[in-house]
């Protein structure tokens, strides 16, 4: 080990000798940055108690202000300007982390643990009825029941449509009605999901005089799940490599069984996932069933007539009622449709790690 | 699949086919099953563009008659009055608070996106980046209505001592000027939204900068680069154009976001300066308000407006493509 | 200007898997050392050791002392960016940064160490350019991206911009292999120049290359898959390749294995 020359830094910034006349640093020690962030979130809760801050919202800025001042002072003092410039970065990306871990884990925390309060048995298996809306109980079953209805069928329609869709842009589409078809998908993936329920009002209920029903919410969200569908098949049939259509194309199968026989199985599982996360995502959708199911109180499993309830648009009326028992309802039904979602997206994502290895990549 | 459906003359000789065709070399070049399902998939095709012209069509021609029964300029009016025999209203508040809005959401989640992206790509452990990272992709999957309602009943009473925080240093801007009162603003939509898009945007941004090239970091790093400078060589330049359609992705949704303003908001057809008095509106936060009470004819109005935001989120995912087609022709 | 380097004990890992074993020897200033031996025997992790890159590979730490001179470069205390600022690597596919252009390839280390004039930041980059025997293909367009030259000019423009920072040592890792037999000659025409002024250690798979190049050359071998690999002997290259002390270098360089 050779201790001898301890301090004689780089004379950095020196255009007449870049040669750096040790490979040693001085740096702050590997405990400096807990201890600066603890040092400043003490400060921030100081100032911030001292200042009558009522908000920790505040507290927390003025702690990640320091923090970062802190750092980049320091090292700046001791290291030099580009590890400070270093930790800097460092630092903000650390905070960039924390600040939006905060909101999202309340998120998250806050309707587990609202939602809990009156989540059982019987919420999951009654209606409203009816309820006054500021009376405790009652229950969720049908709006349970009419997204089921609702997503069923728009699924029913645009997954069929969006595979077809993909199949044709990447197993037939070279003209230009393949291009004009891609470039549509793409204004369409655009469409705000209040616009795709203002045009079916403006088809199905304003010029065809049809009511509310679970259909109509049904249209409206296959218009925002097809384009979902077409990107996610359209990527999965890419990755199918063309040895395996040659070679069944080689063999004398026709073009439409090498597709039904070859393509289509190797990429099965990926084509699941892209499906099963776009159900997700419309099961989600609150504006254009408003438009278009209205909402209803009690049990109406027919979704071809009359209104129907779905989760989201039950959270959002029951916040709009606006007295405790149905914030608590809100707050149990926006539970189970997170539930809903992740089970969707865990699944989902669970079969494309099954059969990842299978689509030969 | 459907062995009896279409009849294969020339498939392979392992079924044995079903009828005797035509000789397989002579047969004709598009057979039925071919044909049936050509037919299909471009049938889906074109069903798509039907449905695109007909969201155009159909919400045009209501449009239209909204319009032109205004009492007043559908642009500039700062009143939404639908009903009665001399209707008056405009999207001009609408325009302010939905771009407001969107834009601040951008400007407060583009930079923490970045910065969460490049953490769970280049600075978090190994051990903590790949479940930060699907976390992330969850979060992403969050329905809107939920962080409204969340929105509503827990950031918005969080955010009053930060506004009047606001009002006393920076109040003299007339931007952040905050007489008190529930924090249900414009500049609280924007934090709401931006917490929204924050997953989506990180989640694009995080597999971009994880798809950098190794050699170019490498590279950096052998010319004796600190980390950040590593990431401002290789990373950023690459991941640039992935970053901007994030940010366009988010953009989208923050402009056509409903749920998560209307129940933020305390909306009013006023053109305020302040971004922290409650006020404003957007143009889906409005369709969401008026749609119980319009009549037919509101329900023109509103079908309108909603042609104008139509228009604004196709602009902008036409400008985020311009921009990344151009930004590939450079490198 | 160039330093020599000693290495003693040095094992290096990927977690838990032992990458190359307790590995000495010296290179010696001004010279050309060539590692040659089998694909996965370790040598191109031992040449990244020698610049602390090793570790920014996910699980890669070291054991043992490489000696810059007399600073070792493992000792505590010694930053990692300044290595590698001191000892510079050019790799096996030729990594111009695409968004830059051609100068500013050249100068991106330079500008990572501080402000220059801009009349001695190009005086650096001609130097450089000449040094790399590029100068002449491409003083027209030094405004232009460097991903639009050929492979061979893309790597002499990587060597160009390993040099601008003046380093004591550069690491050679395959720079030839994805490169055409002409622009194979061109750079190892351009190492023989550079000797006189750096310590040069390449890697390479190519035995004839090794015996063109190199003053000294070091064979690494390992025992079986899944073993640690080891330096098995280094000597004069004319001694590697006549008469060598070990038995299994022989083989390796007759071509009975490997």
């Amino acid at each position: 080990m050779t201790d001898v020359m301890t301090d004689r830094r780089p004379l950095t910034g020196q255009p007449g000798d870049p040669l750096p006349v040790s490979l040693k640093q001085a740096r702050l020690p590997r405990w400096s940055p807990p201890v600066i962030a603890l040092v400043s979130a003490a400060a921030g809760c100081g100032i911030g108690l001292a200042a009558g801050l009522d908000s920790r919202i505040q507290w927390g800025l003025i702690a990640a202000l320091l923090f970062i001042v802190g750092t980049y002072a320091l090292a700046a003092a001791v290291e030099g300007r580009r590890q400070a410039k270093d930790r800097l970065a460092t630092s903000l990306v650390w905070i960039a982390f924390l600040l939006a871990v905060i909101p999202l884990a309340s998120l998250l925390w806050e309707t587990v643990a609202r939602g809990s309060k009156v989540l059982d048995g019987y919420f999951l298996s009654h209606s409203m009825g009816t309820l006054p809306d500021a009376m405790p109980g009652g229950g969720i079953y049908h709006a349970i029941i009419g997204t089921l209805e609702q997503v069923g069928l728009a699924t029913l329609i645009a997954a069929p449509l969006g595979l077809f869709t993909a199949i044709y842009l990447v197993e037939y589409g070279r003209g230009r009605l393949a291009k004009v078809v891609t470039f549509f998908v793409d204004v369409m993936t655009g469409i705000p999901s209040i616009v795709a329920g203002l045009f079916v009002l403006s088809v199905w209920i304003l010029i065809l005089g049809f009511g509310p029903s679970g259909f109509a919410g049904s249209m409206a969200l296959a218009i925002l799940m097809m384009p979902v569908v077409v990107r996610s098949t359209e990527e999965m049939l890419k990755l199918v490599p063309n040895e395996l259509r040659e070679a069944s194309l080689a063999l004398g199968v026709p073009k439409w069984r090498t597709i039904l026989k070859v393509v289509l199985p190797t990429s099965i599982g990926g084509i699941t996932t892209g499906v099963m996360l776009a159900i997700a995502r419309i099961a989600g959708e609150t504006a254009p069933v408003m438009l278009l199911v209205w909402g209803a109180k009690t049990i109406n499993s027919n979704p071809f007539e009359d209104a129907q309830q779905s989760l989201p648009l039950y959270v959002f009326q029951q916040w709009q009622q606006g007295s405790e028992a149905s914030y608590d309802r809100a707050w149990a039904a926006a539970l189970v449709l997170i539930a809903f979602v992740m089970v969707l997206n865990l699944v989902a994502r669970g079969i494309a790690r099954w059969k990842a290895p299978s689509t030969g990549r | 699949m459907n062995p009896q459906a279409p009849s294969t003359p020339d498939a392979p000789p392992l079924p044995p086919p079903p009828a005797a065709g035509p000789s397989p070399v002579s047969g004709k070049a598009v057979r039925p099953g071919d044909r049936i399902f050509l037919g299909l998939s471009r049938g889906s095709g074109i069903t798509l563009l039907v449905v695109m012209a007909a969201i155009a069509a159909f919400l045009t021609y209501r449009s239209v008659l909204a319009i032109s029964g205004d009492h007043a300029n559908f642009f500039t009016t700062l009143d939404w009055n639908a009903t009665g025999t001399e209707p008056r209203f405009g999207i001009a508040v609408l325009a302010f608070g939905t771009v407001v809005s969107a834009l601040l959401a951008m400007v407060i989640a583009v930079p923490v996106a970045v910065g969460i992206a490049l953490f769970i790509s280049h600075y978090a452990p190994r051990r903590l980046a790949s479940p930060l990272g699907y976390v992330i992709d969850l979060l992403a999957a969050v329905p809107s209505i939920i962080y409204g309602l969340w929105g509503a009943l827990f950031l918005v009473p969080h955010l009053t001592g930060l506004y009047s925080w606001l009002d006393d240093y920076l109040g003299w801007t007339g931007i952040f000027s905050y007489s008190d009162g529930a924090a249900r603003s414009l500049f609280t939509v924007g934090i709401l939204l931006a917490i929204m898009i924050l997953p989506i945007v990180t989640s694009v941004s995080r597999e971009v900068f994880l798809q950098a090239p190794k050699m170019h970091e490498e590279a950096a790093l052998a010319l004796g680069a600190t980390r950040w400078e590593v990431i401002r060589m290789s990373v950023l330049p690459f991941g640039r154009s992935g970053v901007i359609s994030a940010s366009m992705l988010g953009l989208g949704r923050a402009l056509g976001e409903t749920m998560a303003v209307a129940t933020v908001l305390s909306p009013s057809f006023l053109i305020s300066t302040s971004l922290l008095d409650p006020g404003g509106g957007t143009f889906a936060q409005n369709i969401a308000a008026k749609f119980s009470e319009a009549d037919t004819f509101g329900q023109d109005a509103l079908i309108a407006s909603g042609l104008v935001l139509f228009v604004i989120t196709l602009l902008v995912n036409g400008a985020a493509r311009l921009i990344i087609a151009r930004r590939k022709e450079y490198s | 200007m160039a330093k020599r380097i000693d290495v003693s004990g040095l094992t290096a890992y990927y977690g838990s898997h032992k990458a190359i074993d307790d590995i000495s020897m010296s290179v010696e200033p001004r010279s050309v050392t060539a590692f040659i031996g089998p694909s996965g025997c370790g040598k191109s992790t031992f040449l990244r050791t020698l610049n602390r890159m090793h570790e920014v590979t996910p699980g890669g730490r070291v054991e043992g002392k490489v000696l810059l001179d007399d600073e070792n470069l493992y000792g505590s205390g010694v930053d990692p960016v300044a290595v590698r600022r001191t000892v510079g690597m050019v790799f096996q596919r030729p990594n111009p940064f695409p968004t830059m252009s051609i100068f500013d390839n050249v100068a991106a280390g330079l500008r990572l160490n501080g402000t220059y004039k801009k009349s001695d930041l190009k005086d650096i980059v001609e130097k450089s350019l000449k040094g790399a025997n590029l100068w002449n293909e491409v003083k027209d367009r030094l405004g232009k991206p460097g991903s639009g030259l050929s492979g061979g000019q893309q790597q002499r423009l990587c060597i160009a911009r390993a040099i601008a920072v003046e380093p004591q040592v550069l690491l050679m890792d395959e720079p030839c292999s994805a490169l055409d037999p002409i622009s194979t000659l061109a750079v190892e025409d351009l190492i023989g120049e550079l000797k006189e002024r750096f310590t040069i250690v390449i890697v390479t798979h190519n035995m004839q290359q090794a015996a063109r190049v190199s003053d000294r050359t070091a064979f690494f071998n390992l025992a079986a898959v899944g073993q640690p690999g080891k330096l098995v002997e280094i000597d004069d290259t004319e001694r590697i390749f006549s008469n060598p002390s070990v038995q299994a270098t022989e083989d390796y360089i007759s071509g009975r294995f490997g």
